[in-house]
């Protein structure tokens, strides 16, 4: 008994660390995107716009259903962020629209191998 | 999800539906009349069977040395020349032919042949090489894992890899390194129900695009009346391009 | 009859440390190779549109074709009943297993993609032989791993004779399917052939022994562990044969393609007018790694260990270059898109494609082959893989009736 309230101690204390290191670091300062709204809840994006984009880019690759409301191309051209010199900057800078909440919870994107992370330069 | 899949685009679906009612002069259900304007197919309705894009190239009126097609298919799907040609991709490219026995030269240019039994499909591991239900033959850079057997089973060499790291793509051509691509008959322009890059580019008017399905249609007729042939026609892969002059 | 016993190496002499630490080298030079494959993309490489196949399926599919091969001992052994072969099962399952692992690392290493290797085994389309491939070479590995437990542990022996079969027509599908990778292309003018399974098949048998003769030995040589004439001499008779079937069919695919007009071209590229491939066809696979092996394993005098381990050696060289002969030679030769014409443009139609192989690509190879030879290197010091005496006496139940035999194992 005496190792099971061990155990138990050190996982609560595992979580408090980890509980005041998430507090400790700074949330990440999201840029705004153009216009009043998204397409969806900003709630509802968060957690899920990689559920709309993967079904968009199925629908558009596969049945040509190029429909922009869920679009990877809208996106990019929504929530452009402007570097020092004026222009877009891409996903590799960690302003990048994409790159600010991906760095901060470390989750690799794949899109930009072949995406352009940058709206089109007319 | 299934919400979300049923009220996709509903503002826009709506739009449209207003539109094209005050054409069609009635209201009716989407999918009935939508065929009726076969060429503008609607941004949220898929694609269909009932069309099958193909090309009718006049090798007779092809220019030998002008190249206005290769380069209108770079400008347009943003290959960019690394300057190293063995491992650049070539979409479509400029082939020059002489008869062994004859003598008669000949040239054309030589792109993706959309097989509607397209051998790259077959092989690929995964799926990625995919023929669209409207006869245009693609690949899935999300699932293709870079094996390179579609290149290994093309007929017409009509496949590249990537071999380098590319930026600034096109928003509506993304390519990069590590997948296999090819000539998509400029995909995105066909569904805005314009002609591929290099048919739009060529003076001589060598190249005619158009949908083989529809009996109307200027490339059907053409077809009809003049002799032409498949590349590679002993494989009987049922080609989407065909030649004349060859 | 007895059991056949087999124990661990000890595994502390220094030469069993040099042999780990060269493979360890030769495995971190060609992974760090795939690195910078994947990091700077396939245009540092050799490979090229034209040569889409490089130096790294040369040794993938060779150390693939090899793996199935490699099981035939204990095929023999299990699904022929020859006793004899009982002790090297273990040994040939083991062996079998790691070179199908190497040769698998060096072509998912390869692809454009290898992080979508999860997309490899979740997106299947069945019209496709590499997607079977990839059923099949997974499927191998567990139903040989199956094998090999059945054979090791006692209690469960009297099934392993029953899994020897399964694992032996899996080898023989498994050898189909790698060989129809090349003969299902319709296009290619040196590949579309039905020949090309068998032709895999019999290459595995070869290839897959040399191997085997090879590692055995050396696993003898270097735990000094007895090893008698009755072993060597079969050993040296099957080699002989699996060697002799393979220029048999290889005969036929030349022959066959020399028959139809057709062919021509690609058979004067291959046969006569290739330059390396030609060198390397002749020279490399015919010479080095057929005739040559031939003589020495039917020199009068009998069976000796080390003429045996030549052999087996010069077999593997000979099969790596058939393999390169396939592979880049069956690119390299323009393909016919235009029956009867001259053809030239900017994408190298109409010519010889060139290929350099770079050492990236080499390194990885190698690599492949030192991870599966390292496998075995540790498997044989961790478990009950090699049997302790090959000494006639202690494989041929009926050693002493046979006179002849008698006399050599007392030259031995």
């Amino acid at each position: 008994m005496a190792g099971a309230h061990f155990i138990l101690r050190a996982l609560l204390l595992a979580a408090a660390t980890v509980a005041a290191a998430q507090a400790a670091a700074p949330l990440p300062d999201i840029p705004k995107g153009r216009g009043e709204k998204c397409v969806e809840d900003t709630a509802l994006m968060r957690t899920n716009h990689m559920e709309f984009i993967l079904h968009q880019r199925d629908e558009t690759m596969h049945k040509g259903i190029r429909t922009s409301k869920h679009s990877l191309k809208e996106c990019i051209d929504c929530h452009a962020v402007k570097g020092d010199d004026g222009l877009p900057v891409s996903v590799e800078s960690p302003r990048h629209f994409c790159s600010v909440c991906h760095r901060y919870a470390a989750v690799s994107v794949d899109c930009f191998q072949c995406h352009n992370s940058k709206p089109e330069s007319k | 999800m299934e919400q979300n899949d049923n009220n996709i685009d509903q503002y826009r679906r709506r739009f449209l539906e207003r539109s094209t009612a005050v054409l069609a002069g009635g209201v009716l259900a989407p999918g009935v009349f939508l065929h009726a304007i076969a060429q503008a197919r609607p941004v949220d309705e898929a694609v269909s069977g009932k069309v099958r894009w193909g090309m009718l190239i006049d090798s007779n009126k092809c220019k030998t040395g002008c190249d206005k097609c290769v380069k209108a298919c770079e400008t347009e799907n943003g290959l960019n020349r690394t300057g190293n040609p063995l491992t650049d991709a070539q979409w479509i490219r400029k082939v020059s032919l002489k008869d062994k026995q004859t003598g008669r030269t000949a040239s054309l240019p030589l792109l993706c042949q959309h097989c509607a039994e397209p051998p790259c499909v077959d092989v690929c591991p995964t799926g990625a090489s995919f023929k669209r239900a409207d006869g245009i033959v693609l690949v899935d850079k999300h699932i293709c894992i870079g094996c390179r057997y579609c290149m290994m089973a093309c007929p017409y060499k009509a496949r590249s890899f990537v071999h380098e790291d590319v930026t600034d793509q096109k928003s509506y051509a993304p390519r990069g390194k590590g997948t296999v691509e090819s000539c998509t008959f400029c995909v995105h322009r066909v569904d805005k129900g314009e002609s591929p890059a290099c048919v739009s580019a060529c003076e001589e008017k060598a190249m005619v695009f158009g949908d083989m399905n529809d009996p109307q249609s200027e490339l059907s007729q053409l077809l009809r009346e003049v002799q032409s042939t498949e590349i590679r026609g002993d494989l009987a892969l049922n080609l989407g391009v065909r030649y004349q002059g060859i | 009859m007895k059991y056949p016993v087999c124990r661990e190496i000890r595994g502390n002499s220094p030469a069993y440390i040099t042999l780990l630490l060269i493979l360890g080298a030769l495995i971190a030079a060609g992974l760090g190779a795939a690195l910078y494959m994947e990091h700077e993309g396939h245009h540092v490489t050799g490979m090229t549109n034209q040569i889409v196949w490089g130096t790294p399926h040369v040794f993938a599919v060779f150390l693939i074709v090899a793996a199935s091969g490699a099981l035939n001992v204990a095929s023999i052994s299990s699904v022929f009943g020859k006793v004899v072969y009982k002790p090297l099962a273990p040994l040939s399952g083991l062996l079998a297993v790691a070179l199908l692992v190497g040769g698998l690392v060096v072509l998912v290493l390869d692809l454009g993609h290898p992080d979508r290797l999860i997309v490899a085994m979740t997106h299947y389309n069945f019209k496709s032989i590499f997607a079977w491939n990839i059923f099949l070479y997974n499927g191998f590995i567990a139903v040989v791993a199956v094998y090999l437990w059945l054979l090791m542990e006692r209690k469960m022996n009297a099934y392993s004779k029953m899994a020897g079969m399964v694992a032996f027509v899996w080898r023989l599908i498994l050898t189909t399917g790698t060989g129809s990778i090349f003969g299902f292309l319709v296009a290619r003018q040196f590949y579309d052939e039905a020949i090309m399974a068998p032709l895999f098949i019999v290459m595995s048998f070869s290839f897959g022994l040399a191997m085997f003769i090879l590692v055995l030995f050396v696993a003898f040589w270097g735990s000094e562990r007895p090893l008698g004439e009755v072993i060597v001499d079969r050993m040296r008779r099957l080699l002989s044969l699996f060697v002799l079937s393979v220029l048999f069919f290889v005969a036929i695919f030349h022959l066959t393609n020399l028959y139809a007009t057709e062919h021509h071209g690609i058979e004067a590229f291959i046969l006569r007018d290739g330059g390396i491939y030609t060198q390397m066809f002749w020279f490399g696979y015919v010479i080095i790694g057929s005739l040559l092996p031939l003589a020495l394993l039917n020199l009068p005098g009998g069976a000796r260990a080390e003429l045996v381990a030549v052999s087996a050696g010069l077999v593997v060289v000979g099969g790596l270059a058939m393999m390169y002969v396939i592979i880049i030679g069956g690119q390299a030769f323009p393909l016919v898109i235009f029956p009867g014409y001259e053809v030239s443009s900017t994408f190298a139609d109409g010519v010889v494609n060139a290929y350099k192989p770079s050492l990236p690509e080499f390194l990885l190879g190698l690599g492949g082959v030192a991870f599966a030879l390292a496998i075995v290197a540790f498997a044989v010091k961790i478990l009950r893989f090699l049997p302790l005496s090959l000494a006639d006496q202690d494989v041929d139940p009926h050693f002493k009736a046979n006179p002849a035999a008698a006399a050599a194992a007392t030259r031995a």
